[in-house]
């Protein structure tokens, strides 16, 4: 199998652009720190000056993981929803699964207000918000999946997830309504996504959680490539649907969940990266677009912080549209250069 | 008769086939009771909405029947699990298959998600059995494209090579003829029949060519608004079953020749 050296190949040079986007990552930022004081840093040792210690150990590291863990996460669900919902244009965020989230936050924030007294009390920790998020992406995803059971038309699911979208958005209208200006630039910031906000601690559940689907994704893959062949062929190979369509789902959920739940809503990477990695190694096979995806993914997400980051500045641009701007004409670019969409 | 049995693969009992929609069943064919030998090639015939494709798609279990019962190697069809029924019986469906940037090579191989551990990785004897797959239907030299670069008469080759690769008694192929020129509708059937005498598997298949099943054909299965006939072609002929099976204005059944006329 010649085929498999090239794809050997590519991985190599994918984990060396992965290690030095993560080089990058941080030793860029509003202080300016010498590589050689970011290597002493990281190795444990002590820099010139103990703040930049610091701000690497408590600040830099922790993001550049984030990013890591958000880019690569979002990518291999996007790959999962495309495979079984047998659609090109799937991703975590047509299928409202980010909405949910986004409605599972809103409440949280927003709703204290409106429920108030007893809830009001429990409500607004940052467990809440990830708890809400998690539950509200897992209900969407699960009612869609409801709904698909009864259609088999991939573009009828497709409008059944935008419709979700629009009644979570509708009902996140009505709460900022009825929040308070307070509660409401808590709820906005939440929505441009931040990579920045997580300490050691809450990383470490945010790595165990996204770890449970990463596995429940790996445990898919032998899944995922039969049903490429359509459900039908799939049942006569034996696959029994209903369960890996379940762990597909409950994968899913799990990365995009926590994702949003600890960065908030991180648009277009979970669409657009699995056709990158598609066009990059040119197959439909799982066992070398998941871990292809999964670099590529972390890799896009370390850059566009990078850029969010405005070098040399103190100012710091929402993630959320970072993502979008740099990725959706990379995006369009490859689908021009390459003529076709590879599916 | 326990003799008999044995040398039967297929077997129905008082079948009926249809939808099942807001509780309402509508039923398209019934009682339909047929036995099929192992080692044959076997062509469905009928005539448009006939049912074919539903007794196919009950036949390979993917809708289940309203009434009655099959068998497969005189076991109940319910009795198997997933995993046991890929092993025996194998498919090769109307409908395209979902990713069409799978290489020739990758799809057949996904015939072998029986046998494979849980990733999926071939072991060498899969990859062996992939490899007599193709030789088979004639496309080791396809091997690396990708299927959307095929013609529709490859891709009907590389869907019987996955269904090869499964290595099942049976396999049933639902309408391979469609879509494919007069010369690939004969290489197809040709292969099928080639298919069950060397390799003793049973092959069904519904087709609407019917001069070419009865030319090739061991059994053929006639499907008409009276009910469900299977018998040798010769037979067939000389029951005049073939008269019967479309209204009569247009064309006529020829028995010298074994195919259809155009009326003048």
């Amino acid at each position: 199998m010649t085929t498999y050296k090239t794809y050997v190949r590519a991985f190599i040079i994918l984990i060396i652009v992965l290690l030095c986007c993560f080089i990058l990552n941080i030793s860029l930022g509003s202080v300016y720190i010498p590589l050689n004081d970011i290597f002493k840093s990281v190795t444990g040792n002590i820099p010139e000056q103990e703040t930049w210690q610091y701000i690497i150990q408590n600040y830099r590291l922790p993001k550049a993981f984030t990013a890591i863990l958000v880019g690569s996460g979002l990518g291999v669900s996007g790959l999962l929803m495309q495979t079984l919902f047998r659609n090109p244009l799937a991703g975590p965020f047509v299928l409202g699964i980010s909405s949910g989230a986004s409605l599972g936050v809103a409440l949280v924030i927003l709703g204290s207000s409106i429920f108030g007294g007893f809830l009001a009390a429990f409500l607004v920790t940052k467990w809440s918000i990830v708890i809400a998020a998690s539950l509200g992406s897992f209900l969407v995803l699960l009612s869609v999946l409801v709904v698909s059971l009864k259609i088999r038309d991939t573009m009828a699911i497709l409008i059944i997830g935008l419709m979700f979208s629009s009644i979570t958005a509708a009902i996140v209208s009505v709460l900022s309504y009825f929040g308070s200006a307070q509660q409401l630039q808590q709820y906005i910031f939440w929505g441009f996504g931040s990579l920045g906000n997580l300490s050691w601690n809450e990383l470490g559940i945010f790595f165990i959680i996204y770890c449970i689907g990463l596995l429940l994704s790996i445990l898919s893959l032998k899944s995922l490539n039969t049903l490429l062949l359509g459900e039908n062929y799939a049942k006569s190979l034996g696959l029994n649907i209903k369960t890996s369509r379940l762990i597909i789902i409950i994968s899913t959920s799990l990365l995009a969940g926590t994702i949003t739940a600890f960065a908030g809503p991180i648009a277009f990477i979970g669409l657009a990266i699995p056709h990158m990695t598609r066009q990059i190694f040119n197959t439909s096979n799982h066992k070398i677009l998941l871990p292809g995806v999964f670099l590529f993914g972390a890799i896009v997400m370390l850059i566009c912080d990078n850029i969010a980051q405005v070098p040399n500045s103190d100012y710091t641009l929402p993630i959320n549209a970072i993502t979008s701007l740099i990725g959706a004409p990379v995006v369009v670019w490859l689908l021009v250069k390459k003529q076709k969409m590879i599916f | 008769m326990k003799h008999d049995n044995q040398n039967i693969i297929l077997k129905t009992d008082q079948l009926s086939i249809g939808y099942t929609s807001k509780k309402k069943q509508n039923i398209i064919a019934s009682n339909i009771n047929i036995s099929i030998k192992k080692g044959q090639l076997i062509g469905l015939i009928g005539a448009n909405g006939i049912g074919k494709s539903t007794l196919i798609r009950t036949l390979s279990n993917v809708q289940n029947p309203l009434k009655g019962d099959i068998f497969i190697n005189n076991k109940i069809m319910n009795q198997y699990n997933g995993l046991e029924l890929a092993k025996v019986m194998s498919l090769v469906l109307t409908e395209n298959v979902s990713s069409k940037n799978l290489s020739v090579f990758e799809l057949v191989a996904l015939g072998r998600q029986p046998y494979t551990n849980w990733v999926g990785s071939l072991s060498e004897n899969d990859i062996e059995k992939v490899n007599q797959a193709l030789e088979y239907t004639n496309i080791s030299n396809l091997k690396d494209s990708t299927c959307f670069e095929l013609s529709d008469g490859q891709l009907q080759k590389v869907m019987l090579a996955r269904a090869l690769a499964q290595d099942t008694e049976l396999i049933i192929l639902d309408e391979p003829t469609t879509h494919l020129d007069m010369y690939h509708k004969a290489y197809i059937l040709k292969l099928l029949q080639k298919l069950t005498q060397e390799t003793g598997k049973t092959i069904i298949f519904s087709s609407h060519e019917i001069d070419l099943a009865i030319q090739l054909c061991d059994t053929v299965i006639v499907m008409t608004d009276d009910g469900v006939i299977s018998d040798q072609p010769s037979n067939l002929i000389a029951k005049g079953v073939f008269n019967s099976l479309f209204p009569k204005d247009l064309i006529a059944f020829d028995e010298k020749s074994g195919s259809f006329k155009v009326k003048k």
